[in-house]
């Protein structure tokens, strides 16, 4: 009685589970191996290994490294000074809004903000550096990629910075560090696991953007997502794509791998 | 220490700033009568008439709207189902690797989820459209929920159950009266979340959509691939006016129901 009940459950989500979850990771696999006619070929992973794919794929590993950079260098600062503020659930809640906006527009607002006469050159005429090109360049790229993940960043250290106890901080003081020692042995080292999750968080996504790419950086910045749309949607050649997807699903667990379970600390 | 405080909220105010602006400066040319997004000419509403008078728009909008309410409803229901099969798994083993298979969409980049839902659709013979749109957007909101419904779960003390049962109540009368009440918060913001991510979503869209049927976020990405539209700022406008609605809903509910699980996960 109490088994059959407890099966009842399982049965439609384990039937998700390999509907969506498994069968669709099965399909990539094995179309990774089928050239554009169908047949059976080798022909995707070598040519995945050709300098032009390693290539873009080192590109496409920088950029998000760079991305991923950028938004901890800006974030973690941000949630540290967001939990020293009075309200901070109601902060948080006002930085990570932007969130909630549908991404392609804020890409788009970047298409007018970045355009040769819009409010970036405005300014950047007024402090005396003129007026340059913005708009497809790969610091637009990075910059909009940043702008766009900062939350993403800012909320799991907001979390791990929140669940440290002041105590600590305390002690750390009545001992005699200076605040930026006790930052540096104590603060820091304690909410490694929510810049974990924070940097997983942002790099996984960085790897495969191609929406950004094709709107902001012109056709300048090809990242794997970016190959991989192409493959899919524009040349058709899906054993190609499957297999550049392939490689990405490597890439991504050993990363995840290396930064370790970050996500599932960060969260405790 | 005083004096840091103050640069921390000098940078605050900062990093703020640069949050807003180009959703501010989105809406600012919204009422240009210029039809630019610089030089401001005089104050218009023309841009939102032609989004209420574009009927096209009107459909794809009441479509993104229809796939976000129904494939939230279903998610919602199956990731409860979700969590309590995980909750109900007594091995340890098992539970992880529940786990780790619900966490496999949540952590893959989009794109990859879309390349291969393309593939599952062609090759299980279902049309791109509607359907298909429908049942990915179901398939990657299912684990969300069941992540914020799964802490609640174990947070619940097992003795209820036990004092339920022994009080002679049934199974279904066990989930019905004890359970489902207390988890009420938590599905109703993994509810919030759903159609949170399935109005945002773009990629996994972008890739199962086919020829005539379209969301919102398909839409402005065509669109804005031409170029600078003033409608499209318009329709920003009110789209944002929207989810502030959505999010005031979903911080009331998160507040009764926990921390904010689960967001951070995709873009």
């Amino acid at each position: 009685m109490e088994r059959a009940w407890r099966n009842w459950y399982l049965i439609p989500y384990a039937a998700w589970l390999v509907l969506f979850v498994i069968a669709p990771l099965v399909f990539l696999v094995y179309e990774s191996f089928l050239d554009i006619d169908g047949q059976w070929t080798l022909a995707n992973y070598e040519k995945v290994l050709t300098p032009i794919y390693l290539k873009m794929m080192a590109y496409s590993f920088w950029y998000a490294l760079l991305i991923t950079l950028a938004s901890l260098l800006i974030g973690y600062p941000t949630a540290y000074w967001l939990t020293k503020t009075r309200h901070k659930q109601l902060w948080l809640l006002l930085l990570i809004l932007p969130m909630w906006v549908n991404l392609l527009l804020k890409v788009y607002a970047f298409l007018g903000l970045f355009g040769t006469y819009g409010l970036a050159n405005a300014f950047l005429q007024a402090i005396g550096v003129g007026a340059r090109q913005l708009l497809f360049t790969d610091f637009s790229f990075v910059f909009v990629s940043v702008y766009i993940f900062i939350p993403f960043m800012v909320l799991p250290i907001f979390n791990a910075l929140e669940e440290l106890p002041p105590s600590l901080i305390d002690a750390a003081r009545d001992l005699g560090a200076s605040g930026w020692t006790t930052f540096r042995r104590v603060v820091f080292p304690l909410t490694l696991s929510g810049v974990k999750a924070g940097c997983q968080a942002v790099f996984i996504p960085a790897l495969s953007l191609f929406m950004i790419t094709r709107l902001i950086a012109g056709n300048r910045v090809i990242t794997l997502g970016t190959a991989i749309e192409q493959h899919f949607l524009v040349t058709q050649d899906w054993g190609m794509g499957a297999t550049i997807a392939v490689v990405l699903m490597i890439a991504m667990a050993v990363i995840v791998f290396l930064t370790g379970s970050g996500r599932k600390e960060g969260s405790r | 220490m005083k004096r840091t405080h103050r640069w921390g909220r000098v940078y605050l105010l900062f990093v703020f700033a640069i949050m807003y602006t180009p959703i501010g400066y989105l809406m600012y040319y919204s009422f240009n009568s210029g039809g630019t997004m610089h030089d401001f000419q005089s104050f218009t509403l023309k841009w939102y008439g032609e989004v209420l008078s574009d009927d096209r728009l009107l459909i794809i909008v009441l479509n993104t709207l229809v796939v976000a309410l129904l494939s939230a409803a279903v998610a919602t229901i199956l990731g409860v189902i979700g969590a309590l099969a995980i909750y109900y798994v007594k091995r340890q083993r098992m539970k992880n690797t529940l786990l780790a298979l619900n966490n496999v969409l949540i952590v893959s980049p989009d794109v990859i989820i879309g390349a291969s839902f393309l593939l599952l659709f062609t090759l299980a013979g279902i049309k791109l459209g509607f359907a298909s749109v429908l049942l990915s957007h179901i398939a990657f909101s299912v684990p969300i929920v069941v992540l914020m419904v799964l802490p609640k779960l174990e947070e619940m003390s097992p003795t209820w159950i036990d004092a339920a049962r022994d009080l002679g109540a049934g199974s279904r009368q066990v989930l019905s009266r004890v359970i489902l009440p207390f988890l009420t918060p938590s599905i109703w913001a993994g509810f919030f979340m759903a159609l949170t991510y399935s109005l945002d979503d773009f990629a996994v869209t972008f890739f199962v959509t086919g020829n005539g049927f379209s969301t919102l976020s398909v839409e402005i990405y065509s669109r804005a691939r031409q170029g600078i539209s003033l409608s499209i700022n318009a329709l920003s406008t009110l789209l944002f006016l929207f989810t502030m609605l959505l999010v005031v809903g979903y911080y009331v509910f998160s507040q009764k129901g926990g921390r904010m699980y689960g967001i951070g996960g995709r873009k």
